[in-house]
């Protein structure tokens, strides 16, 4: 099986699924509504407890909707549907040109509209030349102009105007529409197109298979069909065009009136009579190619054309309902060397696409921009100790650093031997550390929110003890805490470098205010009997602090942990967007400026996974460290 | 000896907009060791301003407190105290409650260990010395509190309506363990309630206390303290003795808040 067909198989059992879940759930619900129909009281809450069926019927229509308007289950279902209706497409394309010289998707036939058109001008132009600019000699010499301008336009549609060749190739055209309609609903196959579409399956991707959307050789009988109509039809179509009502007499007249009537112009010293002959000159040369003919003259092609029409929409069959049904909003175009989804199917990514987009950038190797999603790397210790390891610690040590001797040798001595160490010049063995765009964002996060609680908390208790403190470092934080985060980011990012440093500090200010605020806010509500208690009990001052303050205030700085999570993520990711090398938000950034949308969506289901993770994990803990919240 | 001596305590607050408040006015008594000292009086008399005095949370701006040979400065472990809601630390377990005062000593581990258990058991909380305090109803809490209290051995313990949150019958049983702790220990107690029946059976001692300015009104020696080391409660309170001491206070409270609603609405 194909990775397409397989897809399309996993989809079709989730969609079939997912609809069998929801009737269940509304089954049981409605069964569990009726149950409690003793229950007489409207508005009691507890109807709104429990509900895990509504969840599930909740999720299964989000997925529902998103395989549906997403064309997944269309492709799952129906997978040729795409190409057929590419070659249908193709068809469609190569009758339009003809199609719309007559009232078939137009109102009126295009000949028609030309006179009406033109026969309005005339009137304006006669209606001008009753104005005050011209004089009656003006008027007396005009006048012949309009009424043969007026002679031309009726020839063009008078019965008889059309020439013989022009006939021959009227029917000529209308004969192989015939044709091509009759090879249509006979449903004859091309000599070898059996092979042809084996061949083509073959050869070409799948739908969805590559950047491709749809792939252009036909690759079933009907498909074939379509296609063997759709090059003669374009051929007939080009044929069509050429053809012109334009006799001779009608050439000649219409090259001497536009002659004589730039000759006018050119003699006349007056705008008006200018004016005049240029509007009559773009007048003449509006019809000169001779798309007007008589009335009933093209018939035979009208006729044929919906014949063909007729037999068209017939052979279609069931891929007509598969079009408006499985595929919602839009449908398939041709274009000159691909087909194209044009509809939800196109920006709104298919499930199965995305999932899949999200395994390839998974693969370690693959990655995106070269840099891995989520994996490790092997890191030498000595990276580690020569970071954490100040190198100054060499210089501490009594001694000189060593100098090459007259021999050109230097030779290490225990100064020497420290410093190697301090700045990570040895070797060691290799550990694994986490990589990645997903891990930087992470780390950046951690980083900025670590920072934050670490002088936070601390400035926070002692604002709420203090009044000198509250009164002093109020006006700082309130300074820089109202603007949003993002608007500082060019300031930070110019100050700080694009690397993890500039963002690591955002989102330390960030996190920072916010951690202040909500441990001020702790240390201000906690009751003063208890503080009361811990003096009668002997504590200290730091005593109380640590024992009974911050205790007593963790309700709070928790709940700002996770805020300060939530803001700092969402802070990250347009900070990444702004500047960077790596991190989700690049990756966001850089998929919507290829317009990527299956790899936004990656990135966008990636961050809301990691932010509901982070929500949990704060949930959990708030959970085991401060049961007694609310209880006291 | 470590008698607690009230000398002429004044005790005045400036609110911020300048008016004076007359807390305490010219407040003296001595109370020797060992004795079970209550003290009543209607809403404002500045009962509880005393006892803030007594624990060190306030300095008054007049008089002199001493307890045995020191005078009053601030908060200490000599003068335990018990809440009127517990004010037990939720986020610690019982046993850490208990043994709060002397973890911040640094004492010794095993030795506290030990003390913990006996005064869990004394206040009949053996066994939930791993519970979490929000966990335990309020009668269990001030249980908890007055181990808390008791385990750092102080000389004077003070307690603020520490029965005045509990239902009727938790009520009684914690009055007798509070008159069953004071004659075990022969600890100096003063007790603070707005319930006159329990004013009169935990006091050996009942001052009656005055607003405007907060002074003391009048001191009565009570026999019923004793009495309830040896008798149901329930008849000593039905004892005429006990009933007439009651009205008598009743109606001299009741006097006086009559007088501060009458000076209020004139």
């Amino acid at each position: 099986m194909s990775a397409a067909g397989l897809r399309g198989f996993i989809i079709g059992a989730l969609f079939i699924g997912l609809i069998l879940a929801l009737i269940s759930c509304w089954v049981y619900g409605r069964r569990l509504i009726k149950t409690e129909k003793t229950d007489a009281v409207f508005g009691n809450p507890v109807k709104a407890l429990g509900g895990w069926h509504w969840i599930v019927s909740g999720v299964a229509t989000i997925l529902l909707v998103w395989l549906y308007f997403s064309w997944d289950a269309a492709r799952a279902f129906f997978p040729h549907a795409a190409n057929e209706l590419c070659q249908v497409a193709k068809v469609n394309t190569a009758v339009h040109p003809m199609r719309s010289s007559f009232p078939f998707d137009e109102r009126l036939p295009k000949g028609t509209v030309i006179l009406d058109r033109e026969n309005a001008q005339l009137q304006r132009i006669t209606n001008v030349l009753g104005g005050p600019e011209f004089s009656d000699e003006d008027r007396s010499q005009l006048q012949p102009y309009l009424d043969r301008a007026q002679g031309i336009l009726t020839s063009m549609a008078s019965e008889g105007s059309v020439d013989d060749a022009t006939l021959q190739a009227i029917e000529g055209v209308a004969q192989r529409i015939t044709d091509l309609t009759a090879i249509l609903e006979a449903g004859e196959l091309p000599e070898g197109a059996d092979a042809a579409i084996i061949q083509a399956r073959e050869n070409q991707p799948g739908w969805g298979d590559s950047t491709q959307e749809v792939p252009v050789e036909p690759t079933s009988e009907r498909g074939a069909l379509f296609d063997s109509v759709a090059k003669p039809m374009a051929e007939v179509s080009k044929d069509f065009s050429k053809i012109r009502n334009t006799n001779e007499q009608f050439i000649v007249d219409v090259e001497t009136l536009d002659q004589e009537l730039k000759d006018l112009s050119a003699a006349s010293n007056s705008d008006a009579v200018k004016n005049f002959a240029r509007d009559m000159g773009k007048l003449l040369k509006r019809v000169d190619n001779g798309a007007v003919f008589p009335p009933g003259a093209l018939d035979p092609i009208e006729v044929a054309l919906a014949n063909f029409h007729e037999v068209q929409q017939e052979k279609q069959g069931s891929l007509k309902l598969i079009d408006s049904f499985a595929m919602p909003s839009g449908t398939i175009l041709a274009g000159n060397t691909a087909c194209s989804e044009q509809g939800s199917g196109r920006w709104l990514p298919k499930p199965s696409d995305t999932f899949a987009t999200l395994v390839r950038l998974s693969d370690p190797d693959v990655g995106y921009k070269g840099f891995p999603l989520l994996w490790y790397k092997q890191k030498p210790l000595s990276e580690m100790v020569g970071f954490l390891v100040p190198d100054f610690i060499a210089d501490l040590i009594p001694g000189e650093y060593p100098r090459h001797g007259s021999d050109g040798i230097v030779q290490a001595n225990f100064k020497s031997k420290v410093l190697a160490i301090a700045t990570g010049n040895f070797d060691s063995p290799t550990v694994p550390v986490p990589t990645g765009h997903v891990w930087d964002s992470i780390m950046r996060v951690i980083a900025g929110l670590f920072l934050g609680i670490l002088l936070g908390v601390p400035l926070g208790l002692f604002m709420g003890l203090s009044r000198f403190a509250k009164g002093f470092f109020d006006p700082m934080i309130e300074l820089y805490r109202p603007v949003p985060p993002l608007a500082w980011a060019p300031l930070i990012l110019t100050i700080f470098g694009i690397q993890d440093d500039g963002k690591i500090f955002l989102l330390f200010m960030v996190a920072f205010a916010i951690m202040v605020i909500s441990a001020r806010t702790g240390a201000t509500g906690t009751q003063l009997s208890k503080i009361h208690a811990a003096h009668s009990l002997g504590a200290t001052r730091w005593q109380i602090v640590r024992s009974v303050i911050l205790p007593n205030s963790l309700p709070e700085i928790l709940t700002g942990i996770r805020i300060s999570i939530g803001v700092c993520w969402g802070t990250l990711v347009a900070a990444e967007m702004l500047a960077g090398t790596t991190g989700i938000g690049f990756v966001e950034n850089v998929a919507r400026k290829q317009s990527d949308y299956e790899i936004i969506w990656v990135t966008i289901i990636l961050l809301g996974m990691l932010g509901l993770l982070f929500d949990l994990i704060m949930r959990f803990v708030i959970h085991k460290t401060i049961p007694w919240r609310g209880k006291g | 000896m470590s008698d607690l001596i009230a000398d002429a305590i004044d005790m005045t607050f400036t609110t911020p907009n300048g008016d004076v408040v007359r807390a305490l006015k010219n407040v003296s008594f001595t109370l020797k060791e060992g004795e079970l000292l209550s003290v009543l009086g209607p809403s404002g008399c500045g009962k509880t301003t005393l006892l803030n005095l007594i624990a060190g949370f306030l300095r008054p701006t007049g008089g002199e407190l001493t307890l045995g040979n020191s005078e009053i400065d601030g908060p200490g472990v000599e003068r335990g105290m018990v809440f009127q809601q517990g004010a037990l630390f939720e986020w610690l377990t019982v046993a850490e409650n208990v043994d709060f005062g002397l973890r911040m000593k640094k004492a010794d581990k095993k030795e506290t260990a030990r003390k913990v258990e006996e005064w869990l058991e004394i206040v009949g909380l053996q066994g939930f010395g791993d519970t979490p305090t929000y966990q335990l109803s309020g009668g269990m809490q001030q249980r908890v509190a007055l181990a808390r209290c008791l385990i750092n051995d102080p000389d004077l313990i003070l307690m603020d309506e520490p029965l005045g949150a509990l239902d009727a019958l938790t009520r009684e049983k914690m009055q007798s363990l509070v008159l069953k702790i004071w004659k075990e220990t022969g600890k100096t107690i003063m007790i603070i309630t707005h319930s006159v029946e329990e004013a009169l059976l935990l006091g050996e001692r009942l001052f009656v206390m005055a607003p405007r300015p907060g002074r003391l009104h009048k001191e009565y020696s009570l026999p019923f303290a004793e009495w309830g080391l040896t008798q149901d409660p329930r008849e000593i309170k039905n004892h005429p003795e006990f009933t007439q001491t009651r009205e008598e206070i009743l109606s001299m409270i009741w006097n006086m808040e009559e007088e501060i609603m009458g000076t209020t609405s004139s």
